[in-house]
């Protein structure tokens, strides 16, 4: 195989930028093939960017990146070989669909590069197996712990075979059972296929050190790289942890190992006491009977495994969580969520990052302090000091998104103490931080505990940071096992160090196929490497329909979108059914009649006797009119001028005023129309009565018929173009949200990495959608017919491939919406801005878009609503077959298409 | 510092931080600009008048000076000129809704009219368009009587009895539409913007974990949610002003009879409402696609029933109790009365008040959700 012979990734001159700001600098390296390569640096060294570069997911910007054997600039290279590689970004599960299960998810990858279903259960089974899995495949991503998806990340990588294995930081945030075994996995895949590549970046240094070869990056740049034996002999040293740091400081200004001074025996008595602390969530026990007491000064490290309760510990400690059972004292008093007070002593680190990404480094402190009441020049001198004291002076004006991981979680620590508390509560603080800052991280707490008295309750996974505890608790599966100083814990269990301590302590207790070490005996590998699998025909509709059935099976377990998606929909067509009426009655009305005779009696009677008008007090005063109609008391004002009766019986002219209230143009002009009728109609009958002329009897009738809609009742035009209107605008909206979701989380990168093409992407995320259209239809309709008595009069099928027309082109128009917005507020907020105005005014449910003018007239006319809603009134009250109806439906036709190739066209296949 | 002032300073300083957060997203601002401005713009204008171009057809059988007067009678802006089309059309071309008139009329018309018989002119309605029709079937049997009035005096040189309704029509004499319509756009651009805005700004403080480092700091729930609301209602008060002097009184030159401060000061409450109803569904969706669902199912109603589409009083009796809880149909009411009537405070205050009353209600019924559902989002 050639591209086994020679290196399987060769980097050279690679530049990459985010904005200005440089993550690549210049960067070469050959990669040699069939090894285990290790990627060390500090955190935004660039590691994970030129990851992604070598998996093809995102786009080069300068240089060249050959990946087995050719340019990964080359979409058709990119889509060759990216079956033979696999991507795994970094974040626990993050390229994981959360709400379906593990074994679905697996299937879904499995088809994506383009496996049999045989072939996918047979390594589905096998890799459950090999990492422990297997109990747990039908549950819910989002029901597992970290380390657990971790594993399942994995599995779902390995599903197709790779020749090239790229894992980006596989196991930051992952307890040291889970990461053992995530390792043995690796080593036995390995075994197996000698000549798979793996490429992995790891904040751990006995990682590293497991690694046959090593590239050093710090800045953007590759400091050195080659063997550990090679490295060793570069820098003179001979522990990896010495050789990355004199890599790095190259400036020779060698760090003294961090010491802890011991902790003077406080006298001053506990700060926290958690007694019997218990917290279910429904059946499940996350938190079972703690119990432990952590005195003034002290650093208490808290260790377990993924998901065993440790943050949930925390959140009641801090009141976020209120507990099922037993009680948390912290500084002296019962934890209540209400006490502000007690939080004003207390600082909170939490696990994800939680400070405002938009806001400056420096901005974020001031706004911490200034919530904590500090006057504003204590505020500002605080930040200064704490900029300085944590080392963030060439940061502190940078947007805190834009930070390192390292610089971050530094950040957060400054943020928590911002108000000086004697108590500092932090959850994995350390996490995916690279060794030297965690370092520095250290050295920040040792002084808050030493010098200045602060308790410390720090849980992590870093058994160099757990023994640097004052007092460890180590918890597994919401109990504590033991709790004690670092020393006694290994010595109880006769360990060689605190990690062999630890899981002995885990395995004694459990016993679930999880924790097992895992059974090797059957081949995880199923071909040689190199062979190319043999094209299945159809596999881009497969890869298209894996798409359609994940995002099915998401949305059927989401009971409240679904809910909503389906009688939603039904709800708001019941109330514009009932309640838009273009009817306008009841209008009320007051006579200032002047004359107060018969004939202006029955003048007035006109009017009151309608059901247009109801009748209110009689007005008095010019002055009581304005203030009548300014009111909105009346309506209508009809003035009779005096001598009406008079003229009126001599027949002269007469003449009588009505004053409408003309703020509501529409309302204005019906009204109009009424009190003309009713005008009308007395002058007829008194011209009648007054001439004896024959001919003046003869009239001049004005019959007007109201075609398709005989009582001109509003329902026979808002029961047919409601559901158009609904169609369009839950569509679109919830079909931009889903994708702009895949954005936010991070289950994109599976479109980046895999041979997905963006047509395959996008019908498969709309099918399901356009399903959804589909069954909202069958319901609006059958609401219109059997609810609102609006009989469909023209053909049903016809009008039903026009709605599956329409729908089509409402969901390609959220996915256009989606393209351009990368944040799920962004795609409801264009879908409902950019949808709701042409909908609802411009696409003929209120005026026919004939009359319109303008802009209007344009959007109107480029809008799927016009056309639907057209054949909707059409096939509902004229009963237009399809030859009437060929037009729209042809129109309706050619949206799809066109949304869908603007879509393709805007939507990346690599992230920038 | 405590108590009072300390709540206070709180809640400015989280409210400075959205507003920072909304200034870092120019997307966010171009849908607000595009929003007050073209949005409302085109919305105002491009419906036109009432009745405006609709289109007719005359069926003219009688070939008479009176029907081809007739016929002339119909020009724009209210109507299309009339198309002259053949009496075996008239169904295909109401099928195909070509028309929204057909008049039509008989042979001997004019003959009928001079020898005082009874005559009878048709029109057929595209009823369907229902607002079209009713009022512009209204319009053309105005037209054609008086123009057959007309011409009988003129046949007769009888006076006959002349009767005159004099109609005026109050705070809008011309009946522009445009008045009317860009209030009522400028409201349901209000509710909507603001709804998404605080909703959205609180359901991503949720989805990226960030409120419960808020709620570990002592801070009240309370301030949290009235940062966003001040915040949030801070930006769309001023692009509400600005759309309000550059497009609704500059462009449109809609003519404003009330106190600009007053119109203000409703205005501002009825953000504040519509923000508590945003921060009501931010707490209650757990996910953003579950706030944009019932953002919809909030706002569409909001808009379309709130007296600005279709009038209050036509409503069934029931649907108006529904609603009269919507802030919008208050918010409608009022700004009817103080821009086009120039109602002062003594008119309007009982519904500034039950708008108030209404934002005061949904932010304490998200104050009594927050933290049950933030617990159980875990």
């Amino acid at each position: 195989m050639p591209a086994t012979i020679g290196p399987v990734v060769r980097i050279a001159d690679v530049f990459h930028a985010y904005g200005k700001v440089r993550a690549l600098d210049a960067v070469s390296l050959e990669l040699p093939s069939g090894q285990m390569i290790g990627l060390i640096g500090p955190d935004g060294a660039g590691k994970s960017t030129l990851l992604g570069l070598m998996a093809g997911a995102r786009k080069l910007q300068k240089g060249t990146v050959d990946v087995l054997g050719g340019s990964m600039a080359k979409a058709r290279h990119r889509r060759a070989v990216c079956t033979r590689i696999a991507y795994m970004p970094q974040g626990l599960g993050k390229n994981l669909y959360q709400e379906i299960s593990a074994a679905e998810n697996l299937a879904f990858f499995g088809t994506l590069f383009g496996l049999s279903a045989a072939e996918q259960e047979g390594r589905a089974r096998r890799l459950a197996a090999a990492t422990g899995l297997s109990p747990f495949m039908d549950r819910l991503v989002s029901r597992l712990s970290g380390g657990m998806k971790q594993k399942l990340g994995l599995c779902c990588a390995l599903i197709h075979d790779p020749d090239l294995l790229i894992l980006d930081e596989p196991t930051t945030g992952v307890d040291p059972l889970s990461r053992r075994q995530f390792w043995s996995l690796i080593a036995s895949l390995r075994a197996e296929r000698p000549a798979m590549s793996v490429v992995v970046s790891t904040a751990y240094m006995d990682e590293a050190a497991q690694c046959d070869w090593l590239a050093v990056m710090d800045e953007g740049k590759v400091l050195a790289s080659g063997t550990v034996a090679e490295l060793k002999t570069q820098t003179g040293e001979t522990e990896l942890e010495r050789i990355f740091v004199s890599l790095r400081s190259s400036n020779g200004a060698a760090r003294a190992p961090l010491v802890i001074p011991p902790r003077k025996p406080g006298t001053d008595g506990p700060v926290i006491v958690a007694k019997n602390l218990t917290c279910r969530f429904g059946d499940f026990t996350a938190v079972d009977g703690v119990s432990f007491t952590i005195e003034k000064g002290e650093i208490f490290g808290f260790l377990g495994s993924n998901g065993c309760g440790k943050t949930t510990t925390m959140k009641m400690l801090t009141g976020l969580l209120a507990p099922s059972e037993g009680e948390a004292i912290v500084c002296g008093s019962p934890v209540d969520a209400n006490d502000l007070s007690i939080r004003r002593r207390v600082g909170f680190m939490t696990q994800a990052f939680s400070l405002y990404g938009e806001l400056s480094a420096r901005q974020n402190l001031m706004l911490h302090a200034r919530l904590f009441h500090l006057s504003e020049a204590d505020a500002a001198s605080r930040t200064e000091q704490l900029i300085a004291e944590v080392g963030l002076a060439d940061h502190a004006d940078a947007d805190a998104s834009s930070l390192p991981l390292g610089v971050r979680q530094r950040l957060s620590l400054a943020v928590s103490i911002v108000h000086d508390p004697e108590l500092l509560i932090l959850d994995e603080p350390t996490s995916g931080v690279d060794p030297e800052a965690r370092d520095d991280f250290w050295r920040l707490l040792a002084d808050l505990s030493r010098n200045h008295n602060v308790t410390i309750f720090v849980s992590t996974h870093f058994m160099n940071e757990a023994m640097r505890c004052d007092c460890i608790a180590l918890m597994h599966a919401g109990r504590v096992l033991v709790c004690d100083t670092p020393a006694k814990v290994i010595e109880s269990k006769g360990a060689k160090d605190l990690e062999a301590a630890f899981i002995s302590y885990i395995e004694e207790v459990d016993t679930s196929p999880a924790a097992a070490p895992a059974t090797e005996s059957e081949p995880l590998a199923s071909r040689q490497s190199g062979a190319t699998p043999s094209r299945r025909r159809f596999t881009s509709l497969r890869r298209l329909f894996a798409y359609t059935q994940c995002e099915t099976r998401s949305l059927l377990r989401d009971p409240v979108r679904l809910a909503f998606a389906f009688f939603g929909t039904f709800l708001m067509l019941l109330i514009f059914g009932y309640g838009v009426s273009n009817d306008v009655t009841n209008i009320r009305f007051a006579a200032f009649d002047h004359d107060h005779t018969p004939e202006s009696r029955s003048y007035l009677a006109g009017f009151a006797n309608s059901r247009y008008f109801s009748e209110g007090p009689p007005i008095r005063s010019v002055a009581e009119m304005d203030q009548r109609l300014k009111s909105n008391d009346v309506t209508l004002a009809i003035e009779i001028p005096p001598n009406f009766g008079r003229h009126v019986k001599w027949g002269s002219d007469w003449q009588v005023s009505a004053w409408i209230d003309g703020a509501n143009t529409q309302r204005a002009a019906t009204i109009e129309g009424y009190v003309q009728q009713a005008h009308s109609l007395f002058a007829e009958r008194r011209a009648r009565e007054a001439s004896s002329a024959p001919s003046g009897s003869a009239s001049t009738t004005i019959v007007l018929r109201n075609r398709y809609n005989p009582t001109a009742e509003s329902i026979y035009a808002i029961g047919p173009s409601v559901p158009a209107m609904l169609l369009m605008l839950f569509l679109a909206i919830l079909m931009a949200v889903s994708v702009a979701r895949e954005k936010e989380i991070g289950t994109i990168a599976n479109f980046y990495a895999t041979p997905t093409t963006r047509l395959e992407f996008l019908i498969g995320k709309q099918l399901p959608y356009i399903g959804v259209g589909m069954v909202n239809f069958a319901i609006m309709t059958a609401t219109v017919v059997f609810l609102f008595g609006v009989p469909l009069k023209g053909n049903g099928f016809v009008l039903t491939l026009g709605a599956l027309l329409y729908i089509a082109a409402a969901t390609g128009y959220g996915l256009v919406i989606s393209t351009f917005t990368r944040s799920q507020v962004a795609a409801v907020f264009a879908g409902a801005v950019l949808s709701m105005m042409p909908t609802m005014q411009f696409s003929g449910m209120l005026q026919p878009v004939s009359t319109l003018e303008g802009a209007a007239r344009v959007m109107g006319t480029f809008w799927p609503t016009t056309y639907y809603m057209h054949m909707s009134v059409g096939a509902f009250t004229k009963g237009l077959g399809f030859a009437d109806m060929r037009t729209d439906i042809l129109a309706l036709a050619l949206f799809t298409p066109a949304f869908l190739a603007l879509s393709a066209l805007l939507l990346r296949k690599q992230e920038r | 510092m405590g108590g009072l002032l300390g709540s206070l300073s709180n809640i400015f300083w989280l409210g400075t931080k959205e507003l920072w957060a909304l200034a870092k997203d120019p997307m966010m601002l171009i849908f607000i600009a595009w929003a007050f401005g073209v949005g409302i713009y085109t919305e105002a204008t491009g419906a036109g008048e009432t009745v405006n171009n609709a289109a007719i057809a005359i069926v003219d059988e009688d070939h008479s000076r009176l029907s081809r007067s007739i016929a002339g009678l119909f020009y724009p802006p209210y109507f299309q000129a009339a198309r002259t089309i053949g009496a075996a059309d008239i169904d295909r071309a109401m099928d195909e809704g070509r028309y929204t008139f057909i008049v039509t009329i008989p042979p001997h018309f004019e003959a009928d009219v001079r020898r005082g018989r009874n005559a009878e002119v048709q029109v057929s309605i595209d009823a369907t368009a229902v607002e079209q029709a009713t009022i512009g079937s209204s319009y053309i049997q105005n037209m054609v009587a008086n123009e057959v009035k007309r011409y009988r005096q003129e046949f007769e040189h009888e006076p006959g009895l002349d009767s005159n309704l004099a109609i005026r029509r109050a705070f809008n004499p011309n009946g522009t539409q445009s008045w009317f319509r860009a209030i009522v756009s400028l409201a349901d651009h209000l509710s909507m913007l603001i709804i998404i805005l605080t909703g959205a700004a609180l359901l991503r403080e949720r989805e990226h974990g960030t409120i419960e480092h808020l709620l570990v700091m002592p801070l009240t729930a309370f301030e949290i949610a009235l940062a966003k609301v001040w915040a949030n209602g801070l930006v769309i008060i001023v692009a509400f002003v600005c759309s309000l002097l550059f497009v609704v009184e500059g462009a449109l030159d809609v003519p404003i009879a009330g106190s600009r401060l007053l119109f203000l000061l409703g205005t501002v409450i009825y953000v504040f409402a519509a923000a508590s109803i945003g921060i009501f569904l931010g707490t209650i969706a757990r996910t953003m696609a579950q706030f944009a669902l019932m953002m919809m199912m909030t706002v569409m109603p909001m808009m379309m029933l709130s007296g600005g589409m279709t009038p209050i009083e036509s409503q069934p009796r029931w649907i108006q109790y529904v609603t009269w809880l919507l802030p919008s149909r208050h918010y409608i009411g009022f700004t009817q009365a103080i821009v086009y009537r120039g109602a002062d405070f003594s008119i309007v205050w009982r519904e500034f008040a039950i708008v108030l009353v209404m934002g005061v209600a949904f932010l304490t019924g998200s104050m009594l959700l927050f933290r049950r559902s933030l617990a159980s989002a875990r």
